[in-house]
């Protein structure tokens, strides 16, 4: 279970957000551009601080401003996918796929046997040895998700993952990253513009406004609140 | 009768197209006589004036290749003055590379990541010595390091001496390379997108694990070629050198302060180390064009 209780100053609004996950439960976060998504995963992710209030994972506090607890990102166990994939370029698909178990000191034995278990199960493990940069943007987004899950978090973000794929991918990878999810059973919040998102990978949503939850109800329920695609991306 | 109409009205219509088209085309070929001929004086005079600049930079360099024979070179090279101003060169510029890099890659580092109170004053402070006279830096460093210095005082009390030793090259050659370094090094820290960063702290990695597994290898070709440029402006370094450290053979008479002496006694000996100064300039442009190309390509 996630337990977000946060509050957070930004440039032109106050970031309020109050809201329980449970686990295998999915969050879908829509809003404008500007109004907080972003934000609100990095704090999660504690890689932004809030001003006051608490975040707790599983009955662990990772930031409580009453008593000054704030887990720095690294030892908070949260797979975060970012919106440009932020795979390094420097590294190859194994390479990245392993980084997390690398700074995990574990032995070279053990890396080997669960990155070719998880790059198989992506479909990745033929084009292991090449560059990041150099493939393409579904080959990206599942390295980036194995990057994320071979860490086995407790907790799921991601940041608009499939908005850097054509439309064509966008249906295939949506299943894909669906039954991902479902299959790793942990609370999950996923920034998305597209209301196919939000139908078809998510149990409850939340639309952001000015930093404030606008509406909350089950993922089913996004038609009824007069939002299009169009109009989430654009407004 | 009715092929032959059909046929004449053929014609009549191509030759009423031609004559649209030539008549479209008259006017078009008046205006364009005059801008072709404006386009190609325009390229002509861009041509000289490329011409004249490349001249000037290339005939005082080629002018020192046609005056120096090969055999001359050959023999000034076994010159003790010439073998030892090119040790110390390259120990020293070696060691002021290693110093700039190993201090200033973490204060570009932070410049590039980090707002603290005084930060544009900081900055101005590093890029300072580019601007600054060499000359004048010399003094000043003599002024801070020098027996009588503000530092220096109480070192000499320790019977430490550092103005007129070798320690001030290395000295003089920090003060004036390092701005070339941490401003290369700042520019590549600060194209490291910040989500890589947060990539890898999310993966476990603490702050030192990211910098050097993450932040380092994706800037490298950036910093290798400040760090080239700092050697090439340490191996060139002359008016603090002279001013601080002095002019002693073997302990601190640098390449061109070795020219500088022997220009008043055997040009052989200036041409020989001046040709060698020259290769090393040629081989630094070019390692540094290529490190900034691989680093666009990737980008």
């Amino acid at each position: 279970m996630l337990e977000i209780d946060i509050k957070k100053r930004l440039r032109d609004f106050d970031l309020r957000f109050q809201l329980d996950i449970a686990r295998g439960k999915t969050l879908m976060l829509v809003g404008d551009n500007g109004c907080g998504k972003t934000t609100l995963l990095n704090l999660v992710a504690g890689l932004d601080r809030p001003d006051k209030g608490r975040i707790a994972l599983d009955g662990r506090v990772l930031y409580d401003s009453d008593n000054g607890t704030n887990v720095p990102p690294e030892a908070r166990g949260i797979g975060y996918v970012f919106q440009s994939y932020a795979l390094f370029p420097h590294m190859s698909v194994y390479d990245n796929v392993a980084f997390g178990l690398r700074t995990r000191r574990m032995a070279a034995g053990e890396i080997k046997i669960r990155v070719q278990e998880h790059l198989e199960a992506a479909g990745l493990w033929e084009i292991r040895t090449a560059k990041a940069a150099d493939i393409s943007g579904g080959q990206k987004q599942r390295t980036a998700l194995a990057r994320a899950l071979i860490i086995e978090p407790r907790l799921l973000l991601l940041d608009e993952p499939l908005s850097a794929l054509d439309v064509r991918k966008q249906a295939t990878m949506r299943k894909e990253l669906r039954e991902t999810i479902r299959a790793c059973a942990v609370p999950c919040i996923i920034v998305t513009h597209d209301l196919r998102d939000v139908a078809c990978m998510g149990d409850q949503a939340c639309l952001l406004e000015q930093g404030m939850i606008a509406q909350h109800a089950g993922a089913e329920e996004v038609l009824n609140w007069g939002l299009c695609t169009d109009s989430i991306s654009n407004r | 009768m009715v092929s032959n109409q059909v046929d004449i009205s053929r014609f009549d219509e191509q030759s009423l197209v031609e004559l649209v088209n030539h008549e479209h085309e008259t006017p078009d070929k008046a205006i364009c006589i005059p801008s072709r001929t404006r386009e190609v004086a325009l390229k002509a005079g861009l041509a000289f004036l490329l011409t004249l600049a490349m001249a000037f930079i290339a005939l005082p360099v080629v002018a020192l290749f046609l005056k120096s024979p090969l055999e001359t070179i050959l023999r000034s090279l076994y010159d003790p003055m010439v073998l030892d101003a090119l040790r110390l060169s390259l120990s020293t510029s070696t060691l002021t590379t290693i110093v700039v890099v190993v201090m200033g890659t973490p204060i570009a580092y932070v410049s590039a990541r980090f707002h603290y109170f005084g930060k544009e004053i900081a900055d101005s402070l590093i890029d300072l010595p580019v601007i600054m006279p060499p000359a004048v830096a010399g003094i000043a460093l003599l002024m801070a390091f020098g027996r009588m210095g503000i530092v220096g005082h109480y070192l000499s009390a320790f019977g430490i001496s550092i103005a007129f030793t070798t320690l001030a090259v290395i000295i003089a050659q920090v003060f004036v390379s390092s701005p070339f370094y941490i401003r290369q090094a700042r520019t590549s820290f600060e194209d490291v997108d910040l989500a890589f960063e947060n990539a890898a702290r999310t993966l476990g990695a603490s702050r030192v694990y990211t910098f050097f597994h993450v932040i380092l290898p994706i800037a490298m070709n950036g910093l290798i070629s400040g760090a080239i440029m700092a050697f090439a402006r340490s191996l060139g370094e002359f008016g603090a050198t002279i001013m601080f450290a002095g002019n002693f053979q073997g302990r601190t008479q640098t390449m061109p302060l070795a020219i500088y002496t022997a220009m008043q006694g055997d040009l052989d000996v200036s041409l020989c180390l001046s040709i060698i100064l020259v290769a090393i300039s040629f081989v630094v442009i070019i390692i540094v064009k290529t490190m900034t190309r691989r680093v666009i390509k990737r980008c």
